[in-house]
């Protein structure tokens, strides 16, 4: 499980980093969502199966369409991918590159403080994360469904019909 | 049984299931449609699907130089990977699976949803009119009949407790699922018809407006790739639906467990077929309209009512 859990996670890191590096961004989400299976497939060697369905499920399978349909639906051209390369130099990304060099090794010395647990200590089926939702974070759940709510009411608000003639030809022609 | 023996058989019967199934829908859409269907090559033609196999294999496989390659050839691929996965959690009989998840109906819905990428990345990648907008199509449709496939199997998870597929078949031995669910069933029928892309919700291909929609650029046995995919997605559904609407292989003692399931499953493939030598294709907006606005809200008052009813 550990050895699964080291290939998993390596995978996530290095796809996120060549999703950081692709000048193509078709290609750049491909590699993000490699990286999302990687870190799925970490909380399922890691006990938590329930988690690792809903990361596939709502991230690597809705979220990264959606993303992947608006580009599609921009049609990237040559012109943009020049352009992100200008933007990938490494005059653009050594200042912060720097900085999160400084967090990264902070985060380091605060982790190596850790003793370290075994992983796969205890699996959690799906009831228990069920039953704890419900129960200790139901705040959290109706708060998140508020914002959920004021999500829905704003789509709806952006994509009401104007109440006129629907067709753009009749439209001219009135 | 050993894993690889049981991934071995599990395998063979599928694929050669969903290759069989090219002859069985060309036969029954010929009978029903009064006419033959293929009967020259072997008895009934049954050897038709092997000669098929044969051409598309010495087939020419042209790849279009304006393509993005590596994402080209990735896509069907996808489509062949997530529905094949999705069968390692059927149990067709006590002790015959390949695994037994805990978290059995999430695991199809995630393949499942992974399956969109076929269609998208297919129809992105040839870099052609027609491909693209059969993908937009695609992806449009599948992620809206995603939303209430969900939703309409969690009255099964709340009657059964469990989304573990053999204790939802173990739970069904009073009555099958489909007396109490009849409203998810028929709403995960239709979003699966829907899923697998199938007439009438062909809209992707759309053969008459987009040429052969996302898969227009592809050739030879990547073509066959996506229309064998087609085929094992129509097995899936009906395996699925089996498993958690028809109690599996539970039925009376007279015919082996494993028949029970393999009949019931035929039975809901003929459905398939049947429905695809019945009904028109809808307009592109009657069927968004037809999942968010009659399909979406009827699975949500199916879930609702089913808790309560639970509860009560």
């Amino acid at each position: 499980m550990t050895v699964i859990f080291y290939i998993a996670a390596a995978v996530a890191i290095i796809t996120t980093g060549l999703a950081l590096t692709r000048a193509h961004a078709v290609h750049a989400l491909l590699y993000l969502i490699i990286s999302l299976l990687g870190v799925s497939v970490v909380f399922f060697v890691s006990g938590a199966p329930f988690i690792a369905a809903l990361e596939v499920i709502i991230y690597a399978g809705a979220i990264m369409v959606l993303f992947l349909f608006v580009i599609m639906m921009l049609s990237v051209g040559k012109a943009n991918i020049e352009q992100e390369k200008i933007w990938i130099k490494p005059r653009t990304w050594v200042g912060p590159g720097i900085f999160s060099l400084i967090l990264l090794v902070l985060f380091i010395l605060l982790v190596s403080g850790f003793s370290d647990t075994p992983i796969n200590s205890a699996i959690i089926a799906p009831k228990q994360v069920g039953i704890s939702l419900f129960s200790k974070y139901l705040l959290g759940v109706e708060i998140s469904a508020v914002l959920l709510m004021a999500g829905i009411i704003g789509a709806y608000h952006i994509g009401r019909g104007r109440g006129k003639v629907k067709h753009r030809f009749m439209e001219e022609s009135q | 049984m050993h894993p690889v023996s049981v991934i071995l058989r599990v395998l063979l019967v599928v694929l050669s299931v969903a290759a069989g199934l090219i002859w069985v829908e060309r036969r029954l859409l010929g009978l029903w449609q009064l006419r033959y269907g293929p009967n020259r090559v072997g008895p009934f033609g049954i050897f038709q699907v092997l000669a098929d196999m044969i051409k598309i294999f010495f087939k020419e496989d042209w790849i279009p130089p304006f393509s993005d390659k590596p994402v080209y050839f990735m896509s069907p691929a996808i489509l062949v990977f997530t529905t094949l996965m999705s069968f390692t959690i059927i149990p067709f009989v006590p002790g015959l699976y390949v695994v037994d998840l805990n978290i059995g109906i999430l695991f199809f819905l995630a393949m499942s949803s992974l399956g969109v990428y076929s269609l998208v990345l297919g129809g992105w990648a040839s870099n052609s009119k027609y491909p693209l907008l059969g993908s937009l199509r695609g992806t449009a449709q599948m992620l809206t009949y995603e939303v209430f496939m969900g939703v309409s199997l969690m009255g099964v998870v709340m009657l059964a407790d469990s989304f573990r597929l053999t204790e939802i078949v173990e739970a069904q031995k009073g009555m099958w699922f489909i007396g109490p669910q009849i409203v998810g069933f028929v709403i995960f029928f239709i979003a699966g018809v829907a899923e697998a892309h199938r007439l009438p919700f062909d809209m992707p291909e759309g053969e008459s407006e987009l040429v052969a929609g996302y898969h227009s650029e592809y050739s030879g046995m990547k073509f066959g790739m996506f229309f064998v995919g087609e085929y094992i997605g129509i097995t899936l559904i009906s395996a699925i639906i089996t498993a958690l609407f028809l109690g599996g292989w539970l039925g009376p003692g007279f015919l082996p467990p494993i028949a029970w399931f393999l009949i019931k499953t035929f039975i809901l493939i003929v459905i398939f077929i049947l429905f695809r030598a019945t009904f028109p294709r809808p307009r592109y907006d009657q069927l968004m309209e037809y999942g968010w606005k009659i399909l979406f809200p009827l699975a949500l008052i199916n879930l609702l009512v089913t808790a309560a009813i639970v509860l009560a």
